[in-house]
């Protein structure tokens, strides 16, 4: 059979999209990494629900708890980012739709993800002075 | 050639979700993205949690009173089922991407052990939570 690929397009290995298979990727590994993650929030929300802001700033003010926190947050705005990215792809078809709910959905992550992560480090590292 | 090449019939379609009988792998994947969904919210409730704490002792009070109220709680209670079923779900998609459990047989057993497991998984959070005072 002939094939009309170039060398160096099979060297790639984009494909016809142009990104190869690197968001499928993308999507099980933060899959995988947010097994563990999850079940620690699923302890920490048990723990914190009972905690006043004392409680909840010295819980953030611990080093595991502080990093765990920040990776749960910024691994699942990938995953929500990739998941909803796909959603919008699967049923959105007029391009004007799609490319504003693609660019809402970066924007809202982008933005949640580094409201998050700021505030995680001042609780952090100010022990909740504000 | 005859008349019929000039008979335009409708071309044939796919059977859709109207005319198929409901099977309990179409029903948790549909779930599953549901779920996803919903979880999108539950990710920016996380996130409200972090800036309400950076934001000091009132905003902080404001958001635990939102969270605590019944429909917060309500929220809350979708939400632990949605994050077990998506977990578990998500579990069965990773074992199905290194090609094993594909059989029918397999993926049944794999969609009764997610909801079991999603159903299961969110009542003892809960028992959890009413004994240790966090309700």
């Amino acid at each position: 059979m002939t094939d009309f690929r170039t060398p160096r397009s099979r060297a790639q290995g984009l494909g016809a999209a142009g990104h190869g298979v690197s968001h499928w990727i993308s999507e099980r590994v933060s899959s995988v990494a947010l097994i563990p993650l999850v079940l620690w929030g699923v302890f920490a929300v048990l723990r914190l629900a009972r905690s006043d802001y004392d409680m909840a700033v010295a819980w953030l003010a611990s080093p595991v708890n502080a990093v765990l926190l920040a990776l749960l947050a910024v691994v699942s705005l990938m995953h929500m980012h990739s998941g909803m990215r796909v959603v919008v792809e699967d049923y959105i078809h007029r391009r004007i739709t799609k490319t504003g709910l693609l660019l809402l959905n970066l924007f809202v992550c982008a933005l949640f993800g580094a409201l998050a992560l700021f505030s995680i480090l001042k609780v952090a590292l100010s022990g909740g002075a504000y | 050639m005859s008349d019929v090449s000039k008979t335009i019939r409708a071309r044939p379609t796919s059977p859709h979700v109207q005319v198929w009988r409901w099977h309990l792998t179409a029903i948790t994947s549909i779930m599953h993205r549901i779920t996803g969904v919903a979880l999108y919210g539950g990710t920016l409730i996380l996130a409200g949690w972090t800036i309400a704490l950076a934001f000091g002792p009132e905003a902080y009070a404001t958001y635990m009173g939102l969270l605590g109220s019944p429909l917060g709680k309500l929220v809350m209670f979708g939400l632990s089922f949605a994050v077990f079923f998506h977990l578990a779900k998500g579990v069965q998609h990773l074992i199905w991407d290194t090609g094993l459990a594909l059989k029918v047989r397999a993926a049944n057993a794999g969609a009764v052990a997610t909801l079991a497991f999603a159903l299961v998984a969110t009542v003892v959070v809960w028992i959890i939570a009413a004994m240790t005072g966090a309700l």
